[in-house]
């Protein structure tokens, strides 16, 4: 093992890579394969009135088309279940797949997707959190009557975590520092543009090519849509030309899958760059309100944060992050008492997905951000204001874990050496070990 | 409306049906089969697609495929292969300087052509010359220490 630890190995299927010849989704192509484009909701909330493909089906090179109707299984998929395959009905964001058209070519195929006559009633759609909030806003999910997730059967919107007292911490602390932090949707642009190649095998089993990021995990949502069972599926993934958490959404094998089935073809389906920035998941848009009580000296002695995470349309991963943001948002740092209040709201915006560091990273820019603030009110080295409070072995966090193996103090020493920083020695003398 | 183009691949006479508005990476990938060279943008931003043409880098996604004829065009295939590794191959292998491999091919491709222009060139040349190829992997200081090992036909 030791021979390996530490030192750089060649990647693994690196040849492939330098040479050109690693086989990626896309360069996959079979004799005959038909090409899919998608029909896509016009308008950020809408509702279907009519839809008539008479005249797709009269272009040249249209093969066919595949509407909600054609799905052998269920139209639902997504990590909570809520997503629709193709929506033929209530649209949600602006963008949403309605159906898809099959041509020999993609331009054939997309000629057929301008000849639909598509008949939309545009709804009034909402795009801010704190808008969809109000007890009057537009209701993003029809049959429900609030834009919050609700996180049990007893209607519970706000997750909570609380550690110790958090308003006799306020009431004892020497200052009170409060600030907003707002971070925007952010795109992960990966290389490879989303694809899929599907097909039925020469073992009569639907093989898909995919560059699924989590292969098992989109398998056990793919099956119940085309009906099939697990044995019935050859998933092929492997090769993923960069990820970073936007290929943990399904946004091709889907479509790719339901239409080698329909038309009994090899068929791809891949966005071009422009419908991969447009069309897939993001990194949601969050809000944070913290109100910190620091003593003089630079102890924190109490938080109070106010975490809100714009999930889009559907769940997409948001519940999810929204929990896992808020167990973070106090920082790396002893806060005795804390109480996070954390939302999960529905907008008219694109399903919110997993990026890089997924939603702790985005509770942690706002805690620091918020320690800056802290150590310019108190007129006091930010370096310092984070050594202080920094957690060392046994401190407790926000949800009541015991941290242990800490590396703050020393990480922050080695970022500042890296920097150029000259800490003063009273800063380098701690350890993570002992406060 | 189809027509018959001629040119040499990677030293090898080809001749393919095109159409007018085939791009170069088009008839590469789709028509021949090259799938080294990759389709990231399709509008020139990404430098994925990179190719050499009569000694030029170019991007394969924004060359009509019909102004090819009579031109020596070389793709990442034609610089080396398995068992017969370019320098420039070697050295991203050794260097960890491709992590999902998506902008390899055209960073190699480019590489090239920079030690070709310039062959012992420094940081900032390197920076300069390789700023129209986008990794978001992040690749960048290990690109350029790649190509830096291989400088001056180091390797
Ligand atoms: S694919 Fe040609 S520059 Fe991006
Ligand atoms: S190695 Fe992934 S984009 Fe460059």
């Amino acid at each position: 093992m030791t021979e390996y630890v530490g030192k750089p190995m060649p990647r693994y299927q690196g040849l492939g890579e330098v040479t050109g010849t690693a086989t990626y989704v896309d360069d996959v192509q079979y004799p005959g394969m038909l090409y899919v484009k998608v029909l896509r909701s016009p308008v950020a909330r809408g509702t279907v009135k009519g839809l008539d493909f008479s005249d797709t089906l009269k272009v040249p090179g249209v093969v066919g088309v595949l509407t909600a109707d054609d799905i052998p299984g269920v139209n639902i998929y997504g990590v909570y279940g809520d997503q629709l395959v193709l929506n033929p009905q209530d649209l949600r964001y602006k963008g949403e797949p309605i159906a898809a058209v099959v041509g020999r070519d993609e331009d054939a195929a997309q000629a057929g997707v301008e000849a639909v006559k598509l008949d939309v009633e545009e709804l009034t759609p909402v795009f801010d959190m704190f808008e969809a909030m109000k007890p009057d806003a537009p209701i993003v999910r029809p049959g429900t009557t609030s834009n919050l997730f609700e996180y049990d059967e007893q209607g519970t919107t706000t997750r909570i975590i609380k550690l110790g007292d958090v308003e006799a911490g306020l009431k004892e602390a020497d200052h009170i520092v409060e600030g907003r932090y707002i971070e925007a949707i952010q795109d992960h642009a990966a290389m490879e543009p989303q694809v899929s190649v599907a097909l039925i095998d020469d073992a009569g089993r639907l093989t898909i090519h995919t560059h699924s990021q989590c292969l098992n995990y989109h398998l056990a949502q793919l099956c119940p849509v085309f009906g099939l069972s697990q044995s019935k599926i050859n998933y092929l993934g492997g090769r993923v030309g960069g990820g970073y958490g936007g290929k943990n959404e399904i946004n091709c094998d889907h479509i790719a899958g339901l239409a080698a089935l329909k038309f009994c073809a090899p068929v791809k389906y891949r966005l071009t760059r422009q419908e991969d920035l447009a069309y897939t998941g993001k990194r949601g848009a969050w809000v944070f309100d913290y109100k910190t009580g620091v003593m003089n000296d630079g102890r924190i002695v109490a938080s109070h944060i106010k975490e809100y995470h714009d999930s889009g349309a559907y769940c997409g991963f948001s519940p999810y992050g929204t929990e896992k943001c808020g167990m973070f948002a106090s920082g790396p740092y002893n806060i005795p008492n804390i109480l996070i209040e954390a939302n999960t709201i529905f907008t008219n915006r694109y399903p919110s997905i997993s990026m890089r560091g997924y939603s702790v990273l985005n509770g942690q820019v706002a805690a620091d951000v918020q320690m800056s603030r802290i150590a310019e009110k108190l007129g006091m080295d930010p370096w310092e204001l984070r050594f202080i409070n920094a957690w060392r072995d046994g401190d407790m966090g926000a949800s009541r874990y015991v941290v242990d193996g800490v590396g703050a103090l020393e990480a922050m020493k080695r970022a500042a050496g890296m920097a150029g920083i000259e800490l003063p020695d009273k800063l380098l003398q701690m350890s993570s070990r002992s406060r | 409306m189809k027509s018959i183009l001629s040119f040499s691949l990677n030293g090898a006479p080809v001749e393919v049906l095109v159409k007018t508005t085939d791009t170069l990476l088009d008839v590469l990938r789709e028509s021949l089969g090259y799938t080294g060279a990759k389709r990231g943008c399709d509008a020139g931003d990404c430098g994925a697609c990179t190719v050499i043409v009569d000694g030029l880098a170019i991007r394969a996604c924004l060359a009509i495929a019909l102004t090819m004829s009579g031109k020596e065009v070389v793709t990442i295939e034609g610089l080396g292969k398995q068992g017969d590794l370019h320098p420039l191959q070697k050295a991203f292998h050794q260097h960890g300087a491709h992590q999902c491999g998506f902008c390899t091919s055209g960073m190699i491709v480019s590489a090239k052509t920079l030690l070709d222009k310039i062959p012992n060139p420094s940081q900032d040349e390197i920076v300069e010359y390789m700023s129209g190829n986008i990794c978001r992997c992040g690749t960048y200081v290990e690109v350029a220490e790649a190509i830096q090992a291989v400088s001056g036909g180091k390797e």
